[in-house]
């Protein structure tokens, strides 16, 4: 990592869908700010980084992180974390609150803050937790959790049963401009499932989670945001029901809002073959007709941003019986390939995805970043769109390796990122 | 004869081909079983482990005996026995196997896929004796062996598999044996006890009782496990018996020369009625009998092939 002297991305493709930019010119980073974009700039003394062929883009950002510091800090760590975010191109992630213990308390996100400001390679927006401990009862200190830096709320991975309790919580985040963030799913529904509900799960013997557990409960969340007014915003969507409900919300006029993540648009349940415990997710990968209609809902704007899930586990959580295996696999340094996978089929144009990687989460929690523009945080990306790799888990920055992606070639990756000013990852002086 | 495998994990995947050398070779083996001394030294030398982390009786005397008659020595474990209870994860269990030698693991686990997760991770030949509600291969092949006995051949005859689909590993690996020597199976059921989207096992769904039983040359019986009735899968072994046991009305309508199989241990009076059970069509024993050469059969192809 270099220190913050200036940087000057020579000759790129400028792209920022936020402002309409998409030119060919230079950039130029100052005092950690974006001093000057467009044309030919001159900078005595700069860092001059040629990135001709190169697309020049806002600083990625990830709604969806599990950090797992503190409590799990054999799996990740803020350090690992944010080491991976930089090396997949992601300046900012948000980072979800059920580590241990849970972030439910002022001390927590200062803790993750603090931690985050001094060691980590890209900036932590905290998620809190909505119910103290993620127990499913009672609400946190919202106002308090809000004031020390959580930009949302959410129970994720433990999602809240009582709607009465969970309206509760939406009326009271409301109050202090925190979204709330749904996973959605009636536990009831799918209690000891482990894999998608269908003819894969047949086959193997596996107990299903049938699309419906989330549909179910997208509706009933979608329903109590139009009830409370709240900002919702849900995670996660991997399945064609979810996305319907989600349309219909939209043109009712709720603010409401979704994300999908990458293999939830590349893979499906037939993946998880031999018992892939690297293809154990939740929600699982579902059928290939869901992958279908999450890919459209992405390209026509009812799915509003893309988010990893990032959910790192050792191998002492998968190499384990499936029914045993824990839930999640990593995402950070995935992402943007298999995004540009997307681009090169046709599905996605490249604006789309640095939408759906940047401008789009930004706004959706109203964080800063997610464009480039005069004045404002050199948070940015340089995308080798044209750059082909090969994914080799044991080279993750990331702690963990449970990545369903291993061995998958990819189109492009991050060749630069720059947070905040800094040089956080740079492919060419990988190693050195 | 020989079998081009490491593994039997499940019937999936094993061809028309391979299932007629097992059930062949298990024909010429049977007769061991007949002889005053039960003993050849095929596989003198050999060490199979019987590695059961889930209670069996049946299959496991089956594999100990077809093991004892073809002279390997055997080691078992079990769950209760095992360091499975000490916190031990299975790789390191079956590593610690692995490091002794043996030639072959037998493996019964309660959750699918476990002999899998074992094949990925150590060299030896491995027989999958039951995982989950998965697949059962060995008991898929001796009711392929009772089948073709009875009835002569397995191309273009009618089975229908009746009960608990969805829990059942002997269903499944009956449904795929069959499918691959070409019998046409149906399978019949509460449909709280059929797996989601059951077709796409390649069976056709009947819809009653009679519809099930009517055309078929072989009607398999599956047990009903009592603990579903906790998960409320259906209301009672009452209407169950009534409306999803096999009884001697049932047979009254079916074909003539129709054959009667339970995998065991049987529910007599739940799934199956007693005369059913102990009627001239049932060959639930015989299907216990060609266990023993079924598994016979498959430690021989697998691993005694240099020996001999």
């Amino acid at each position: 990592m270099s220190p913050r002297g200036d940087i000057l991305l020579k000759g790129g493709r400028l792209l920022c869908p936020a402002t309409g930019l998409d030119q060919t010119g230079d950039l130029l980073i100052s005092r950690g700010r974006i001093a000057a974009l467009g044309g030919k700039l001159a900078a005595e003394g700069a860092l001059a980084i040629p990135c001709a062929g190169l697309t020049v883009a806002p600083g990625l950002i990830d709604l969806h992180v599990h950090l797992r510091e503190p409590g799990h800090e054999y799996k990740e760590t803020i350090v690992s974390g944010t080491a991976a975010a930089a090396a997949g191109g992601f300046t900012a992630v948000c980072s979800m609150p059920n580590t241990k213990p849970v972030n439910d308390c002022r001390a927590v996100t200062e803790m993750i803050l603090e931690r985050a400001a001094k060691e980590g390679s890209a900036r932590v927006y905290p998620v809190g937790a909505i119910t103290p401990g993620l127990l499913g009862q009672g609400l946190t200190e919202m106002a308090e959790l809000a004031e020390a830096g959580c930009v949302a709320v959410t129970d994720d991975g433990r999602p809240v049963a009582d709607a009465r309790l969970l309206r509760r919580a939406m009326e009271y985040a409301t109050g202090f401009g925190l979204p709330v963030i749904c996973h959605s799913e009636e536990g009831s529904l799918s209690a000891g499932g482990v894999m998608h509900e269908g003819p894969t799960a047949t086959r193997l013997g596996l107990a299903g989670i049938p699309a419906e557990a989330e549909v179910i409960a997208i509706e009933r969340d979608l329903a109590l945001a139009g009830l409370t007014g709240a900002r919702v915003h849900i995670a996660h969507v991997s399945c064609a029901g979810s996305v319907r409900a989600i349309a219909r919300a939209k043109q009712a006029g709720l603010r409401v809002s979704a994300e999908t993540a990458p293999h939830y648009l590349t893979l499906c349940d037939q993946d998880v073959g031999e018992y892939d415990t690297h293809c154990k997710m939740n929600p699982p990968l579902r059928s290939a007709a869901d992958r279908e209609a999450v890919r459209r809902a992405l390209a026509e704007g009812v799915l509003d941003a893309v988010a990893t899930d990032h959910a790192p586990h050792s191998v002492l959580e998968k190499e384990l019986e499936f029914d045993q295996a824990a839930f999640g696999v990593v995402g950070l340094e995935t992402a943007l390939g298999v995004m540009l996978e997307l681009v090169a089929e046709g599905v996605l144009t490249l604006p789309q995805v640095v939408q759906l990687l940047s401008a789009a989460p930004a706004a959706l929690l109203g964080l800063p970043g997610g464009r480039l523009a005069k004045g404002g945080p050199a948070d940015v990306t340089v995308i080798a769109t044209d750059s082909p790799w090969v994914v080799e888990p044991g080279k993750f920055r990331s702690l963990s390796a449970n990545t369903p992606f291993a061995g998958r070639s990819l189109p492009g990756r991050a060749a630069v990122t720059i947070c905040g000013g800094r040089i956080t990852h740079r492919l060419d002086q990988e190693g050195s | 004869m020989s079998l081009a495998r490491r593994h039997l994990l499940g019937l999936e995947g094993v061809s028309a081909q391979e299932i007629t050398t097992i059930l062949d070779t298990a024909e010429s083996l049977k007769e061991i079983s007949a002889r005053p001394i039960k003993k050849v030294p095929t596989l003198r030398g050999k060490t199979v482990v019987h590695f059961f982390y889930e209670a069996s009786t049946r299959t496991r005397t089956s594999f100990e005996l077809a093991a004892k008659r073809l002279s390997a020595d055997t080691v078992s474990l079990s769950a209760s026995t095992s360091s499975l209870t000490k916190g031990e994860t299975l790789i390191d269990t079956a590593k610690n196997l692995q490091a002794m030698s043996p030639d072959l693991i037998v493996m019964r686990h309660s959750m699918s896929g476990a002999p899998h997760l074992l094949a990925r991770h150590i060299p030896c030949s491995i027989i999958n004796a039951g995982d989950g509600t998965h697949e059962h291969p060995t008991q898929g092949l001796l009711d392929l062996l009772t089948i073709r006995q009875v009835k002569g051949r397995l191309d273009g005859l009618k089975v229908s598999i009746i009960g608990d689909i969805s829990h059942s590993r002997v269903a499944r690996s009956g449904i795929i044996g069959l499918n691959t020597m070409g019998s046409a199976v149906t399978v019949y059921g509460p449909n709280t006890l059929l797996p989601p989207q059951v077709q796409s096992l390649g069976v056709s769904v009947a819809g009653s009782m009679d519809e099930a039983i009517a055309e078929a040359d072989v009607v398999m019986m599956l047990r009903v496990q009592k603990e579903r009735l906790s998960d409320v899968l259906f209301p009672s072994l009452r209407e169950y018996a009534q409306r999803f046991g096999l009884g001697m009305r049932h047979l009254a309508q079916a074909k003539p020369d129709v054959v009667v199989m339970h995998p065991g241990p049987i529910n007599r009076g739940v799934e199956i009625s007693p005369q059913v059970a102990d009627g001239p069509w049932s060959v639930i024993l015989d299907q216990v009998a060609n266990g023993v050469a079924v598994r016979m059969a498959l430690l021989y192809l697998l691993i005694g092939q240099e020996a001999a």
